[in-house]
């Protein structure tokens, strides 16, 4: 299978008056199509640094990126990037919102807008599409933030620690919830997190970070045994525990 | 998580069958509204009642102090001289150009400056030494480049209120969540599409305060360019009144001067609930 997204070499240093800092270092992965991959490493490792070089947001400093075999050169349509928060715009009702990525790539067609209410009404917020962010609950602006990245029918969903800003409980429900919708509609997906239970219960494989500059400092093949995989589901198989204990060992993490 | 929609619903029903210490409450919560009217007006009335009485009774001399008869009567007499709207009139005319000139110019420049980091870079100095300049040291000499006349005074109120524009306005950009701007790159969009979808509508509340600052400002830059030259307006009846000793005119035109730029000011405030009203 070819690969969709192809890392090579990619380094990253960053200028400032105090001096360099190599922020990464050296990183060679790929993500197949269809794959849901989590890249998890210390905090300040350069995890959501690299997400924004696949995205062409930045530019690395060393080696290219490449998607399905195109060098990336900036930001492409390709690509559907979510953010930590789900930054929706307070004065924009939630199909004004959810439209935003179409009026910018300046897309808003008859398709399109169908496009929009359909995804809204099969994920259950055509009812709210006249109100506003504030009147809904942090999971259902999670998901809404989720449409408008869909809405652009994007190949690859970058997901930058994207579930993070949400407490617990919830986090687990939109866990379930966004990989259900991801798995659906058939996305590629690159999740960075910190939290290693989300990056095992959620994906196909994880890449292991190491402290900055951050290399690839190992590849874990998640194979859990269980029918009908939920990133909840997935909690619960015997094998969840090993791949926790071997990724916390590779962290090495001191306090 | 998808229910609670409803169960704030059903929530906001069971509270609608109103208890009687939910009635009790709101009872005493218009009681203390009425209350705090009714000592507002006493108060006004008994200053209003105390100003004429002393006046009469000679304890204060009026031709100082003037007295709310003679301003009444003051102001009838401007209304048959046919000039009372018009002073107000071009007063209120030069004030409401200022204010929205300055913030419109002020605006484009907090615009250009976000836009060009290395122009904010530049123009940072002299924005420093305008911003601590009191304008009205300009007065001078606005006349003598512009003339005398209303446009000088306009060019004085835009003095007054645009630096104070742009930096409140810019520092608005500048506050906005970065995290926002970074969703609209990933969208692909350009430095005038972060302009048009996040930084103008996103800066609703700064426009708001900084209109609301400049309306003070404005009847500030105002009043100075009409003491300094002109022949009309409520700045120039207050001046005119103070060389001839004319008390009564002053104090007529503080007050309607006071009026006009509550009016104006409750302008903004009833323009601000509209927008927000289709906001949220």
């Amino acid at each position: 299978m070819k690969p969709v997204v192809e890392v090579h070499n990619v380094g990253m240093k960053y200028q400032s008056l105090n001096g360099e800092i190599t922020a990464l270092d050296n990183i060679n992965f790929s993500v197949n199509d269809g794959e849901f991959v989590s890249i998890v490493g210390p905090s300040g490792c350069g995890k959501s640094t690299l997400l924004s070089i696949i995205s062409g947001l930045i530019f690395s400093t060393s080696g290219t990126v490449f998607l399905s075999g195109e060098k990336v050169m900036g930001t492409s349509p390709k690509i559907g990037y979510m953010l930590q928060k789900d930054h929706l715009f307070n004065w924009r009702t939630i199909y004004q919102n959810v439209m935003l990525g179409l009026e910018i790539r300046k897309n808003v067609t008859r398709s399109t807008k169908e496009h929009a209410i359909k995804l809204l009404r099969t994920y259950g917020l055509y009812e709210f599409k006249d109100k506003y962010p504030n009147q809904l609950s942090g999971g259902m602006r999670q998901r809404v933030a989720l449409i408008r990245t869909l809405v652009t029918d994007p190949q690859i969903l970058l997901l930058d620690e994207a579930f993070s800003a949400l407490d617990f409980q919830t986090r687990l429900v939109v866990n379930d919830d966004i990989y259900d919708i991801i798995k659906k509609e058939n996305k590629t997906a690159l999740l960075v997190t910190h939290d290693i239970s989300e990056s095992i219960s959620m994906a196909d494989r994880v890449v292991l970070l190491s402290k900055r500059p951050g290399t690839v400092k190992n590849i874990y093949e998640i194979n859990l045994n269980c029918d009908n995989r939920t990133p909840l589901s997935s909690r619960e198989t015997p094998e969840f525990r090993y791949y926790f204990q071997e990724i916390w060992k590779g962290l090495d993490v001191h306090v | 998580m998808f229910n609670l929609k409803k169960d704030s619903i059903s929530h906001r029903a069971q509270v609608s069958g109103i208890s009687p210490e939910h009635k009790d409450y709101l009872h005493r919560v218009r009681m203390e509204k009425i209350f705090v009217r009714v000592i507002q007006l006493l108060i006004f009335c008994t200053a209003l009642l105390l100003w004429e009485i002393c006046a009469n009774a000679k304890i204060v001399d009026p031709f100082i102090t003037s007295q709310p008869s003679r301003v009444l009567k003051t102001m009838i007499r401007l209304y048959v001289d046919g000039v009372l709207f018009q002073h107000i009139g071009i007063t209120c005319l030069e004030a409401i150009v200022g204010f929205v000139l300055g913030t419109v110019l002020g605006t484009l420049i907090a615009i250009m400056l976000w836009w060009s980091e290395f122009l904010c870079k530049v123009l940072e100095p002299y924005l420093v030494v305008l911003n601590s300049l009191p304008k009205i040291a300009l007065g001078p000499v606005f006349i003598v480049w512009i003339g005398a006349g209303p446009a000088a005074i306009i060019v004085m109120t835009l003095a007054i209120s645009l630096i104070v524009t742009v930096l409140e306005v810019l520092n608005g950009f500048l506050t906005i969540d970065q995290e926002k701007i970074k969703l609209v790159q990933t969208f692909g969009g350009t430095k005038f599409q972060v302009l048009t979808k996040v930084l103008l509508p996103a800066s609703y509340p700064t426009f708001i305060n900084a209109l609301k600052i400049n309306v003070g400002l404005s009847w500030v830059g105002v009043i100075v360019g009409e003491f300094l030259v002109s022949k009309a307006g409520l700045g120039y009846l207050i001046v005119y009144g103070g060389q001839v000793f004319k008390l009564d005119l002053v104090m007529t035109s503080v007050i309607i001067l006071g009026v006009a730029a509550t009016v104006m000011y409750q302008g903004v405030v009833y323009l601000e609930k509209m927008l927000v009203k289709n906001k949220t």
